[in-house]
């Protein structure tokens, strides 16, 4: 299963600061992302991109979680080489997640 | 308890127009802002002035303006923007030039200046984020601009003006400014000004709240995006936001539009620094109320820090760029061919490069070689780009990949370059007393 099937997002950007959302469909699905969508996680899987320290915030009232990714960037988005500088794209790929099935699926 | 309607006209400075104007004629609005200034924006805007001292200011003003003040006049709506820039005073008389040659009579219009603290910022060295010194940097410093508060715009409220035209503004303060104004909150009750800015924040993306920038087909679809509605801020005298659109437009206001636009550009949401406040986010509630309105509650504030953020723009570098396509059966294995010849040429003819890109668009260009190991595609584009040290040196790298037309792979078309200078910015701290805000009113 995807990350995509439980949860939406939205990238933002400041400098050299990418943050990506991780906002659940379902309240009830909550517990199972902060279980599962880890800061670990969420480093390994960009670790093409993410060059510092990745930090999650826990929002249990909007049953989200916001990740913190520092140097991820190309250097700062007003000096980026890259195509997108923004980082605006980030959030699909991390929707490209792979979770393990829950035992209550369905 | 009193309740103000608040109207968020513009996302940046390129947003479209209609929107802005079916806010404000069937919106109901008192207030309409655009938030038209992005990171980098002060600085070219900053430049441009000391090319023309009459420029420097918004470039899409004058359209915005004439599309909207005569709406604005006979409804007796106020305007908050930041498409000042670089340049609010001339901006302002821009603006009034406007109105006389619509014939509207009696507007007052307010420059909000002081956010230029490039003088103050030299003096005391600031530190940038990124390490280093301001006059490190020496004389490739373009500008200094801090971000002010809502402060100024409430006193420019309360002095009668109808339309408030600021420089770097936090973007949330020009919406904070008219609730100061209306519900005369105090700058040390920290509660009401972490929820004014919450709901500033919420609004300052215009369509990224109402269902721009969320559509995912089949997934989260979002209807009629092409007519999507601006939305609209309900506040009332305790901070209390409820989120809704005009009747008929485009787009949803959902509790998932909010809550993605809540955390936009939000690292910590227990401290997101303000000029005025730390605002916090974290215990914030959503709840769908009816059709597109949605309520949001528990936002805070804690007392602010008396620094302000500050923008230094600085001239960085020179980046030239190349692309060009391939397409059919080996589409990837020429444009890889092609990478290949562009990064052997750029080595035997010297171009000196401090950092390059060589992307496979469509394969690998948006993050990485890991996620590219799937179905071949139909066609991809080569994109070759390198940092240099002068614009000639930049111009080489895309004449590289243009000369693939003749001498690369099989099947080469559409071939692009670009060389430009880039103007960075990097953020530093100045004391909130370094930045003296000052109104210049116009008469219309």
């Amino acid at each position: 299963m995807k990350l995509r099937a439980l949860a939406h997002s939205r990238t933002g950007d400041k400098g050299n600061i990418s943050n990506i959302s991780v906002i659940a469909y379902r309240d009830e699905d909550y517990p199972f992302l902060c279980e599962h969508v880890t800061a670990a996680r969420v480093k390994e899987h960009f670790r093409e991109i993410v060059t510092g320290d990745v930090t999650r915030y826990e929002l249990p009232a909007i049953s989200a979680l916001n990740f913190v990714l520092k140097g991820t960037l190309g250097g700062g988005v007003t000096r980026s080489l890259a195509l997108d500088a923004h980082g605006k794209g980030l959030s699909s790929a991390l929707l490209d997640l792979d979770l393990r099935e829950r035992a209550d699926a369905g | 308890m009193r309740t103000i309607r608040i109207g968020s006209g513009a996302g940046y400075s390129g947003d479209r127009i209609e929107p802005a104007i079916e806010l404000a004629e069937k919106g109901g609005i008192d207030y309409l802002v655009f938030e038209c200034l992005g990171e980098r924006t002060i600085a070219l805007a900053q430049q441009a002035r000391m090319k023309d001292p009459r420029g420097g200011y918004d470039p899409l003003l004058a359209a915005r303006m004439r599309a909207v003040l005569p709406i604005c006049h006979a409804k007796k709506i106020r305007i908050v923007t930041n498409m000042g820039a670089a340049n609010p005073v001339a901006a302002a008389e821009a603006t009034r030039d406007i109105a006389r040659a619509l014939g509207l009579k009696g507007f007052r219009i307010a420059a909000v200046t002081g956010d230029d603290v490039l003088a103050a910022a030299k003096e005391a060295d600031v530190t940038l984020e990124d390490g280093g010194t301001i006059n490190a940097l020496g004389n490739r410093v373009v500008s200094a601009n801090a971000y002010i508060g809502a402060k100024p715009i409430a006193d420019a409220l309360a002095g009668g003006a109808d339309i408030v035209i600021t420089g770097r503004a936090a973007d949330p303060a020009l919406f904070l400014g008219p609730f100061v104004h209306e519900f005369g909150w105090a700058m040390d009750d920290w509660n009401a000004l972490g929820r004014g800015t919450l709901a500033g924040h919420l609004l300052e993306c215009a369509g990224q709240v109402t269902g721009g920038y969320f559509a995912d087909p089949g997934i989260k679809d979002m209807p009629d995006l092409a007519r999507l509605g601006f939305p609209i801020g309900e506040v009332s005298e305790d901070g209390e936001l409820v989120v809704t659109k005009v009747e008929g437009s485009g787009g949803c206001v959902t509790p998932a539009t909010v809550k993605e636009q809540l955390l936009y550009e939000i690292h910590d949401p227990t401290k997101y620094f303000q000029p005025d406040v730390i605002a916090d986010f974290s215990e914030v509630r959503v709840e769908e109320i009816g059709r597109d309105r949605v309520r949001v509650t528990g936002g805070r504030g804690a007392a602010k820090t008396g620094l302000l953020k500050t923008s230094v723009g600085y001239v960085d570098s020179f980046v030239g760029e190349g692309q060009i396509s391939y397409a059919g059966p080996g589409a990837v294995a020429r444009g890889k061919l092609a990478l290949d010849i562009v990064r052997e040429r750029l080595a035997l003819t010297g171009v000196a490069m401090s950092e390059s890109r060589f992307d496979l668009i469509g394969v690998n260009a948006l993050h990485g070689d890991e996620r590219a190991r799937r179905a071949e595609p139909y066609e991809v584009r080569v994109r070759v780009v390198g940092r240099t040290d002068s614009l000639a040196e930049a111009t080489r790298i895309g004449n590289e990949v243009e000369t693939l037309y003749t001498n690369g792979p099989a099947g080469g078309g559409g071939a692009w370059k670009s060389a430009r200078e880039i103007v960075a910015v990097a953020s530093a701290l100045v004391l909130e007393s370094a930045a003296q805000a000052k109104l210049t009113v116009l008469e219309a």
